[in-house]
């Protein structure tokens, strides 16, 4: 494999934080110390890990209402988006936005988004400035597969296709729609198949290899970069828990669930890594305790911090 | 398969009726809006979007359809009401504004709408496609062999509402045919700058269903493709995609002052006027002798003249008028 | 009487209106297997199949645009956006299109459509899934606007949207779902148009709506121990509004407070106070006042949700305030 072992070791700590994180944020939630919704990203880390470890800090993402794994693989501080998750003033979003909402436009994340297909079109525009500005910046747009069948979708892929705009389209196919499979919500078994009608490549991986990701990515973007226009990627994949917390999700049956956790893509890279011994088993255990000691600083971090004052309800409504 | 001879007469005679009456409503249209451009001028006033051009499209696919069958048109729709079976002296009327209209003057060019023959249109692009496909889900529902149809442009082809229609006819299977009337520009944008693929027939594939390319100026090939297509829909296998190459001799308005068509395009397309063309054929196959198509002719004139009569001689509309009908 | 929560009104509704009329059907995201994201839609499915429960892809410009075709050809559809900050990717289907049929077309069309959606705040759902966007759709001639905010008033104004051949955007609080209330059994209907006064009182008038009818409630009960009698007027219908009743109200108590979830700025209260203010001027002894949101996106945080949702004391304050006390 061609890939430097810094950018292995990095893709495997991303994942591994991304898991931590969700996992924490469950554990918080159900103990009712987060309010509102969350979507989590358990399960699907390689998708954004194996997509932003070939993008730079100043190209974009944009996301969705699943969005932390996305923001952490894109360089998102964990204690600024748990501090947010609770609702805090010293949060990304000084607690005005939430889980959905989290942005770093430092880091050219064009924010999670609590409309679905809501981030295609706004990604297009981002690619649009950045080809105008002469740089070679490019996006990467995250959806799922129900977003495939939004109007956005097809507005935006045939707009970035016409205009050879530097966009990569990556499609989560988890294969639900909220309670609604793939097969009930699209006659195409392959999304990648409908790259075709915008006359842009389409490809296909198994999105719980991030290996074969990021190999796909890095394609993508070179592309992209090279002026020569967006690309389709379709990851399989699949979430390990319900659509949000809560759900009960009476609509899969266990017997899928179970063979797709059976394919976890943490387990799969981390055995690999080990067999290529790049990792070590106390590698393994040194690492997760940093990262579980970095995600409790986060809580830490966010329990300790202040809520904002009511009057700051009325700030940043416009810009001054 | 041969079509029956008073089949294919008809075919013509509804392409010279669509003719004939878009003709005249051009220059009435331009009466009073001269030498000043007021668009709000009588006899025929607001925008005005012309179907010269391409009348096989609608006549061949109409062709295929009965009165209960349901069509959604666009904003250049006189061609798809004409070919559905319409009034003539209602539509014309409808034009002028008058109480006699269609819609009784509260609609006018655009929001054309006769419930005996299930047809509607409006002005927003790629509105009637959901409603097609509302249409087709209903026909099934109600367990009919009926068909919805829904005439968009290139321009509607990469508008969201083509997406999500032609999905979720397609995961339904419903009785639905979408054509397109490719005609080159979106007003002034060519298809090529709009449009990714070189044709929305290859669309279809991402629906997973079938899809296929006609020339529309052709009435014949049309008349084929569209068969096929509503045959399979009343059969319950689901919808499908016709897009027919064709072209408006008019600007994309009346008015429009046709910029963006390049030297020599438009002579081009003259020489595939469905019109003559057909005309021409059905001569040389003795189907029709000049006579009979001359007569035709006239007989259409004739229609149109009356329909200008009964618009010209309607009575304008009561103002309270404009408050009622909000609400049933 | 049997208590039902609001959600439960609504399933009973839809229930009761399907049995009746084959030609009624429901359509939206997840309302099949799931029985929709709050419930109302549950068991529908299992007793009226898919055909006439349909779960549909993300296509919220299809799903209104398909109520309009259907209504169109004979159906009555009853679709569901499943937040009413969704409306946006479909809303051509909804103004354009559904609104204004019946009266572009010369008064032919009939759109027997029913558009149900969620709205409001209090569940730090932060600023996408929150809204309280009424005042839009009461701004359409052609579109009534209902919003209940009982169980009763739900099950019997659903099944008269249900029956009537105007399209309707039926409106409901988010936060109201687990309350609980007297219900009938039998099919009712409420007439669309007419509202209600929940608490009689010779003081002020509080006309509120949805979720904040329960909080004026409960500032009249406290401000009761003042002395000080509120009426509550609830419109249910925000379009076409029952004037009458809230210019008869002003008429005996002189002193209007409006309060509403939604931003305060164009806000369904800046239709009513102008209508009193053009019609029943005389009878007021103090401006009109308004309760409502501030003019911001609805914040995620806890705190400063709260501080964003109108609350009992801002409705005291309020009411005091035209009072002079």
């Amino acid at each position: 494999m061609a890939i430097e072992k810094e950018k292995l070791l990095w893709m495997y700590e991303k994942m591994r934080t991304i898991r931590a994180f969700e996992e924490k944020v469950a554990e918080l939630f159900a103990a009712g110390k987060i309010p509102g919704f969350v979507h989590l990203y358990i399960g699907e880390e390689a998708v954004a890990v194996g997509v932003c470890a070939n993008l730079r800090d100043d190209d974009y993402i944009t996301s969705t209402h699943r969005g932390h794994g996305h923001l952490i693989a894109k360089g998102g501080d964990i204690k600024l988006m748990m501090a947010e998750l609770f609702g805090k003033k010293t949060g990304y979003c000084k607690g005005k936005g939430g889980s959905m909402h989290i942005a770093d436009l430092d880091l050219g994340i064009l924010g999670a988004n609590g409309i679905v297909g809501g981030g295609l079109p706004i990604a297009i525009g981002a690619a649009l400035a950045a080809k105008y500005l002469g740089t070679d910046r490019v996006v990467a747009c995250f959806f799922g597969d129900g977003a495939a069948n939004q109007g956005t979708f097809h507005e935006a892929l045939n707009m970035a296709s016409i205009w050879s705009l530097p966009v990569i389209f990556v499609c989560e196919n988890n294969h639900y729609a909220i309670s609604l499979h793939q097969h009930k919500h699209m006659h195409v078994t392959d999304i990648a198949e409908r790259a075709k009608a915008y006359d842009i490549p389409g490809v296909v991986v198994d999105g719980n290899d991030v290996i074969a990701v990021y190999e796909a990515a890095e394609a993508a973007v070179k592309r992209a970069r090279a002026g020569e226009g967006p690309t389709l990627i379709e990851c399989k994949t699949y979430r390990h828990r319900g659509h949000f917390e809560g759900d009960p999700m009476v609509y899969r049956p266990k017997e899928e669930a179970e063979e797709w956790m059976k394919k976890d893509p943490i387990a799969r890279f981390e055995a690999k890594l080990l067999e290529m011994g790049i990792l070590t088993p106390s590698d393994i255990t040194r690492i997760q305790e940093e990262i579980k000691a970095k995600v409790e600083e986060a809580v830490r971090f966010a329990e300790e911090s202040p809520y904002p004052e009511p009057a700051e309800v009325l700030q940043d409504v416009y810009t001054e | 398969m041969p079509v029956e001879k008073e089949k294919l007469i008809e075919l013509y005679r509804t392409m010279l009726k669509i003719r004939l009456f878009e003709e005249r409503v051009a220059e009435i249209y331009w009466e009073g809006k001269s030498p000043v451009f007021n668009i709000a001028a009588d006899p025929i006033p607001g925008e005005m979007h012309l179907y010269i051009g391409e009348e096989a499209v609608a006549t061949g696919v109409c062709a295929h359809l009965r009165p209960d069958d349901m069509v959604a048109g666009t904003h250049r729709s006189h061609g798809h009401y004409i070919a559905k079976g319409g009034d003539l002296k209602k539509l014309m009327a409808e034009l002028f504004g008058k109480k006699t209209g269609l819609c009784q003057g509260k609609g006018g060019h655009m929001h054309l709408f006769d419930a005996n023959l299930h047809f509607g249109c409006g002005g927003i692009i790629g509105a009637g496609i959901p409603h097609a496909v509302g249409a087709a889900l209903a026909f099934k529902m109600q367990g009919r062999d009926n068909v919805a149809v829904s005439f968009i442009g290139d321009g509607a082809a990469n508008i969201g509402a083509f997406h999500e229609s032609l999905n979720l006819a397609a995961i339904w299977k419903l009785p639905l045919v979408v054509v397109v009337e490719d005609n080159l520009y979106a007003i002034s944008v060519p298809k090529s700058k709009s449009t990714a693929v070189k044709s929305n027939a290859e669309r279809a594939a991402a629906y997973g269903i079938p899809g296929v390319l006609v020339d529309g100026m052709d009435v014949m090939a049309v008349y084929e493709a569209a068969g096929e297509a509503i045959a399979r829909a009343r059969r319950g296998e689901g919808p499908s995609l016709i897009e027919c190459l064709c072209y408006r001799y008019r600007g994309h308005f009346e008015g429009d002052p046709q910029l963006y068509k390049p030297e020599g395009e438009e002579e081009e397309w003259r020489k595939k006027d469905p019109i003559p063309n057909f005309r021409a054929k059905l001569i040389k196959e003795g189907i029709l002798t000049e006579e009979e198509a001359n007569k035709i002719q006239e007989e259409v004139a004739a229609l149109v003249a009356e329909a200008e009569k009964f618009a010209r001689e309607s009575p304008w509309p009561e103002p309270e008028e404009a408050l009622k009908h909000v609400f049933l | 009487m049997r208590k039902l929560t609001f959600a439960q009104a609504l399933n009973e509704a839809l229930r009761q209106e399907m049995r009746r009329d084959p030609t009624i059907y429901v359509a939206g995201e997840d309302v099949g297997k799931y029985g929709g994201i709050f419930g109302v839609t549950a068991g529908l499915l299992e007793e009226f199949g898919e055909e006439r429960v349909r779960d549909t892809p993300i296509t919220e410009s299809a799903i209104i645009g398909s109520a309009v075709g259907a209504a169109a050809a004979g159906l009555r559809p009853v679709v569901e956006i499943m937040f009413i900050d969704f409306i946006g990717v479909a809303l051509d289907q909804l103004f354009n299109q559904a609104a204004k049929m019946k009266y572009m077309f010369g008064g032919k069309a009939k759109l027997p459509i029913v558009v149900r959606t969620t709205c409001g705040a209090g569940m730090c759902a932060a600023a996408q899934h929150s809204q309280s966007l009424e005042a839009w759709f009461m701004h359409i001639p052609g579109l009534k606007v209902v919003a209940p905010s009982t169980p009763y008033d739900a099950k019997g104004l659903l099944i008269s949207s249900i029956r009537d051949d105007n399209p309707v955007f039926f409106i409901e609080h988010k936060m109201l779902y687990g309350l609980e209330g007297d219900v009938p059994e039998e099919p009712y209907t409420i007439p669309l148009g007419v509202a209600d006064v929940k608490r009689e009182g010779k003081d002020v008038t509080v006309v509120a709506t949805m979720a904040m009818v329960h909080k004026a409630l409960e500032a009249a009960d406290e401000l009761a121990k003042e002395g000080i009698e509120v009426e509550v007027v609830d419109p249910r219908t925000l379009s076409p509004l029952d004037k009458e009743t809230i210019i008869n109200s002003v008429k005996k108590t002189h002193h209007l407070v409006i309060v509403h979830e939604a931003v305060k700025q164009a806000g369904p209260g800046a239709e009513i106070a102008a209508m009193v203010a053009e019609e029943a001027f005389d009878y007021l002894d103090a401006p009109i006042k308004r309760v409502a949101a501030p003019f911001t996106p609805v914040p995620f945080s806890p705190v400063l949700e709260s501080a964003y949702i109108p609350s009992k004391e801002n409705i005291t304050s309020a009411v005091k305030e035209v009072l002079g006390k």
